[in-house]
Formats: C-alpha cells, structure tokens, sequence
C-alpha cells in the first residue's frame, strides 16, 4: 500500500484543523469575553444534572441568574442545603435553613384499598390512562400507578409497588419536581423531608362516597381537627390537611383516624425526658403538656409518663431550664 | 458567466430553491429562532455570515487542498471542520459585540455548526461544479433566503401569539402548520427559472 494514500489525508485534514486551531486561539484572545468569575464558581458547585428544577434551563442558566441577583442562592432544589451554602459564600450571603422538601404521592390507595371501576388495558401511561374516563380508579383523585412519573424521574426515586401505586423514596428525592409536572392526576405534592404525620389523601368528595370507593380515604369526619392538640389540621373541601409549620410530628391524629388515612411513622415517634438534676419543678411543662403525660408537684422532680407521651415536643420548647431533651 | 446567468443563481437559491421551504435544511434553528422578529434577524444575519464565508473557504479548500490533494472522499469532513471553526469565530465576535444578541440566539447559535443548510450549500456549490463568484452569489442568495424565511415566519409566529388558536393547536402545532403553508406558498416560484 501506498504509503502516500495515509500520510496524505492526515497531513490534509491535520493542517486544515491546526490552521483553524491557531485562528481560534488568536480570536479567543481577541475577542475575549470578561465573564463574571462568580457564574463560573457557582456553576462547579451545582449538581450538574441540568434537570431545570429551579425553572431555569440548566445549571448555567441558573448560575447566570444568581450572579445577576434574579435567582435566589436557595434556589437549586437538588443541591439541598450544602449546595445552598456553597453558592451563598460564593455570592457572600447568608443563605438562611431552607427546610429540604421532598415529593410525596399523596393517595393510599392501592389495589387492595381502591375499587377499580374498569380493567384498563390501553397504553401504560398515567396519562393516556387519565384520558378513559379519568382512569380505572373509583377515585378520582388517586394514583394511577402506571409509572409516567417514574419514567420523569431523573434520580431513580420513585417506584411502583405491588398495590399498583407509586411511592417515593424521600431519601432519594431532591424535589425537582418533574414528577409532580408529569402527574396527570396531580397526585404529588411536596411535603417536608422531617415531616413524619401526612394526610395521605387528596379526595374532596364527602365522605359516604369516599367510603364506597377506598378503604383509606379521608371521609371529612374532622376527628383528626378535634384531636389535633396543636390546631396544626385544617380542614376544606372535605379533606383534612396538615398545616406543616404548626405540627410537632406527635402522631395523634394518625391514631384516631378511623379509615387510617393519615399516615405516620410510629418507629420515629419521639419520647420526651426529663434530666432529674436539673428539674426545677415549676410545673410549666405539666401545664403545656397536651395528654397529661407529666406528672409531679411544685418544687419537685416531674417525671415522664412514657406510654401515655406522645412525643409533641411542646413541653420541651417551654422548659426554662431546658431540662427537657426529645429522644 | 454573465450577469444574467449570476442574477440566475442568485434567485434560484433565494426563491426557487429556497433552502428551508424547498428544500428543507435547516428546519431547527427555523423552528426554535423564529418567536421573535428581532432574534429572527440576528440568526439570519448569523447564517448569512457563516454561510457565505464557509462557501469561499469550502471552496478554496476543495480546489487547493482536497483536489490537488486527491481527497475528495474528505469532502464532508472537511467541510465540517471548516463550519465548525467558523461558528467558533462568529459566537466569539457575537458575543463580544452584541451580547443580548448573544443571549438571544441562545444554544441556536452553537447549533449553526449543525444546521444543515451551510453544509448543504458548501456541498451544492461543488457539486453544481460553480466558479469562486458563483460559489459566493449561491451563498449569499441561499442565506438571505433562509433569513427571508425565517424572518417571514417570525412575523407570522408573532401574530399568531395574540392570535385566537384552539387549544391543541397553541404553540409547536400551530407553527408547524403555518410552515407547511409557507413552504406550499414558495412551490409557486418553481419553474421560475
């Protein structure tokens, strides 16, 4: 072979691509652009997904805002809390504890718990499905659980379970809220990462009709309302709901829903203590506590009632001699 | 060639032959550019820069290099090389003179690298075997074709955002069908020439 029919095209293409090479270089320097070095600093601490959580398109989009002030430094929802603190010594602010936020399908109905209304046999898709009818679900506010959320999902969150509905894994969800866009039944809401009591139903109807269709359906009896010692359940449109800032994670509504369809993590239910030495006896915590779960006389050493403890934490926030600590 | 024969070339890659309604290259920057007259117009004059200068360049590099060279099979590559370096240049000289161009023009510009129409008007140039100045009269009249397309279909896509579109119709669809429209209205040139 010739050896010509090799070296020639390299030479070729070689020199040509070197010849532009150095006009570039040339120009780059020309030209150059005074960037704001602050864009570049933020855009390495951005996760880089460019999934447009923050409603800009891509991270450098975003990074752009920031410097230029129109984004806040809070502003990526994958980051979370550390990205946040990066870019806010980037920019030389303080950037304040956003509460992290995770997705969460609000509906407990599964197969076992929701009537169907129909066998549905079309397109595997929560949309094409939400067309017929509004779905095979008796509900109409339900999870579908046909998965078009977990095809939107950038982060490997969300599955489907054996009930046919989805769920989110919170530890993995970086709120960026693609599958809330996707959901055709608008069945996902966000919802605090430490939240551990939610309502896990978004059905109005009144409540006979929704004890027809689902098992764990809110069925507006308003027994959660009266419970709540923290006035945290507001109620509208026959559905309960949890106003995040007030509740205190206590659990009681949960134990008196009767169709069970709040939702709590009773493992994580925290147990107040009191340190003996420190206890003053006032009595202030007595006085605070919602169950009576503190008992003890003035100017003596109270005690903790563990069983009947429901672990609010209001008796801790009152403590002046902060004596009590949440376990 | 005489001046007859240029005026010729010039609207046959202007009308007859227009790049993006007959034969349709460069649909994507046709598509994404055109919501806005103005950045309609800066992609224009983006094109036409890179289109005609990429046209004398891939011509010069055809005679002097791959001919001589006998590397026609490198025509594509090449090509390429030369689009590529040139959209470099002109995103550099945008972004130094006019950044809210810049802004404007967004990811589209990069994009020129791959829009097919300056491939596609290097590559006809050689194969209509033209001379240097017909090479440059196709360039010029190719790219104003494409800004004269797009800028049309700016206007068009303006009015078309304050105007009464049924629902599943608003946005792509709507924009999709009046360039199907505009493309049956530029048959008419054929036979022009």
């Amino acid at each position: 072979m010739d050896l010509n029919t090799l070296l020639l095209p390299v030479a070729g293409l070689g020199g040509l691509g070197l010849v532009f090479g150095a006009g570039l270089a040339y120009a780059s320097q020309k030209f150059a652009v005074e960037v704001d070095p602050r864009v570049e600093a933020i855009r390495d601490v951005l996760p880089g997904a460019n999934c447009g959580g923050c409603g800009y398109p891509g991270c450098d989009g975003f990074a752009n805002a920031v410097a230029a002030g129109n984004a806040p430094v809070t502003g990526c929802p994958v980051g979370g809390a550390d990205c946040a603190k990066n870019i806010a010594e980037i920019m030389g602010v303080e950037a304040g504890d956003a509460a992290k936020k995770v997705a969460r399908v609000i509906c407990s109905g599964d197969t076992k718990n929701c009537k169907e209304k129909f066998d549905y046999f079309g397109i595997q898709d929560c949309k094409a499905a939400a067309m017929v009818s509004g779905g095979s679900k008796s509900c109409a506010y339900g999870c579908l659980g046909l998965g078009t959320c977990v095809n939107a999902c950038q982060f490997d969150a969300i599955e489907i379970t054996d009930g046919r509905i989805a769920r989110i894994i919170p530890e993995r969800c970086t709120a960026c809220g693609k599958c809330i866009e996707v959901c055709p039944k608008s069945v996902i809401h966000f919802v605090p990462f430490e939240q551990d009591v939610i309502v896990d139903c978004n059905n109005e109807e009144v409540g006979k009709v929704v004890r027809q269709k689902c098992n764990v359906g809110c069925i507006a009896c308003q027994i959660c309302v009266k419970a709540c010692p923290f006035d945290a359940m507001e109620f509208s449109n026959n559905l309960a709901k949890i106003n995040y800032e007030k509740c205190t994670n206590c659990m009681i509504c949960a134990e008196k829903c009767p169709t069970k369809a709040i939702y709590a993590d009773f493992e994580k239910r925290r147990k107040a203590e009191i340190i003996e030495e420190n206890c003053i006896g006032c009595t202030i915590c007595k006085k605070q506590c919602p169950v009576d779960a503190i008992e003890g006389e003035l100017k003596q050493v109270h005690k903790i009632l563990e069983d009947k403890c429901i672990g609010c934490g209001a008796c801790e926030v009152k403590c002046p001699k902060k004596t009590i600590k949440m376990k | 060639m005489s001046a007859s024969g240029l005026f010729i070339i010039f609207v046959s890659a202007l009308l007859v032959n227009n790049f993006v309604l007959s034969r349709f290259l460069g649909i994507c920057p046709f598509l994404g550019v055109s919501k806005q007259v103005e950045t309609a117009a800066g992609m224009g004059m983006a094109v036409t820069f890179v289109m005609t200068l990429a046209s004398i360049i891939t011509y010069l590099v055809q005679i002097f290099i791959l001919d001589t060279m006998g590397l026609g099979y490198l025509q594509t590559i090449a090509f390429i090389l030369v689009i590529a370096a040139l959209v470099q240049f002109v995103e550099m000289v945008i972004q130094k003179t006019s950044p809210t161009l810049y802004q404007a023009l967004g990811v589209y510009l990069p994009l020129i690298t791959t829009n097919c129409a300056v491939l596609g008007v290097a590559l006809l140039n050689i194969q209509s075997e033209f001379n240097l100045i017909e090479t440059i009269v196709n360039a010029i009249g190719a790219s104003l074709g494409f800004s004269l397309a797009i800028i049309l279909f700016a206007g068009i896509r303006e009015r078309l955002e304050i105007a009464d579109v049924p629902a599943v119709f608003k946005g792509f669809p709507i924009a999709l069908i009046t360039a199907s429209l505009m493309s049956i209205a530029f048959l008419g040139f054929t036979g022009l020439v």
